[in-house]
């Protein structure tokens, strides 16, 4: 079997972000059962901060296909 | 588990999916005899593409079901007027009047929802079959969007707040004062400025491209292991093709968050480029 080591390093350097998207969603889980009203405000900030920091897993596919 | 049945497979037969897969021939010719030219030490296909035809056929189906829903406008909606109003004040309300505020937002309303639908339908692309391929999983198609993006909400600072003080209320954090600033304008004007427009197209690109790329993966590698193997692999194959299932349910998700993200990114930088000055 052949493959690139980059998408090797890829696979390591998502869990970054996959913890990160899972603490975002933990915390709005934890919003909206608190208060379930809330969540027509917390759902536009949940989605802001997976897509920023999903941004980091793109950053990495992106460079790991680069160089 | 995984390893014993892997030593069990033959790989030589096999060619796993590349992003190769994804540079596709001008319509009406093949790999070989497509003509090429030279840009900026790469070699391109010159002709008309399928994603091409595709971003066409995104901008006459959402204006033929736009025109059919608002033709016979009433005071009490038919099926397919509601539908199209349903479409229309989901952007306008959940994400343009939400992020910009009452005050702004009609402006912008006419390129959002524009911006929204055309993302989502090209992102539907690569799902319906006998299409089967998103338009944004090349990346220039994504460059040329955020790039509109940029300039819009670039534009609209400028001419509120005049270059300077644009540039003051996109590069100097309020509250900081003396040294620090040395360091955080460089940083604010990389990141509000530089950064932004390419984040904001690999996002969408690299959904896309991943996404298709993990479907093709696993449809061929289902392919091959059902086909082309012998003993107990081609039960394999077959669970690769219930995950190809599994996948496809998880993309329509993610397209239709793409598109979402997109826009809510695009109406927030709009919104902080309008914001007055704290």
């Amino acid at each position: 079997m052949d493959g690139s080591l980059n998408m090797l390093g890829y696979g390591l350097a998502t869990v970054g972000p996959g913890l990160a998207v899972g603490l975002i969603f933990a915390a709005y889980i934890n919003g909206v059962a608190r208060q379930p009203e809330a969540q027509g405000r917390l759902q536009p900030i949940a989605i802001l901060g997976f897509a920023l920091a999903e941004a980091l897993a793109i950053i990495g596919i992106a460079l790991a296909f680069v160089l | 588990m995984s390893a014993i049945a892997m030593t069990a497979i033959p790989t030589e037969g096999f060619t796993p999916p590349g992003p190769g897969d994804f540079n596709l021939p001008p319509i009406g010719h093949s790999e070989g005899t497509a003509p090429t030219f030279e840009f900026l030490g790469q070699t391109m296909y010159w002709g008309v593409t399928k994603p091409m035809v595709q971003l066409a056929l995104s901008v006459v189906l959402i204006f033929t079901f736009f025109y059919l829903a608002s033709r016979h406008r009433a005071m009490v909606p038919g099926k397919l007027q509601y539908v199209g109003e349903t479409a229309y004040g989901f952007v306008r309300n959940g994400l343009a009047r939400d992020t910009i505020g009452s005050h702004d937002f009609m402006r912008f309303v006419p390129y959002l929802v524009a911006l929204f639908f055309f993302i989502l339908v090209n992102n539907y692309f690569g799902l319906i079959p006998g299409i089967q391929f998103p338009t944004f999983s090349r990346a220039g198609m994504a460059y040329a969007l955020a790039a509109l993006s940029w300039v819009v909400y670039n534009y609209v600072g400028m001419r509120k707040h005049g270059v300077g003080g644009y540039l003051k209320l996109q590069t100097v954090p309020s509250g900081v004062r003396g040294v620090v600033l040395l360091l955080l304008v460089p940083l604010e004007f990389f990141s509000n400025i530089l950064v932004r427009p390419v984040t904001l197209a690999l996002r969408l690109f690299a959904n896309m491209f991943a996404g298709h790329m993990l479907l093709i993966l696993f449809a061929l590698g289902g392919e091959y292991l059902l086909l082309h193997t012998t003993g107990l692999t081609p039960v394999a194959g077959v669970l690769s093709f219930v995950m190809f299932m599994g996948v496809s349910v998880l993309e329509m998700l993610v397209m239709a968050l793409q598109a979402y993200v997109f826009v809510l990114l695009t109406s927030m930088y709009i919104a902080g480029a309008l914001a007055d000055e704290h």
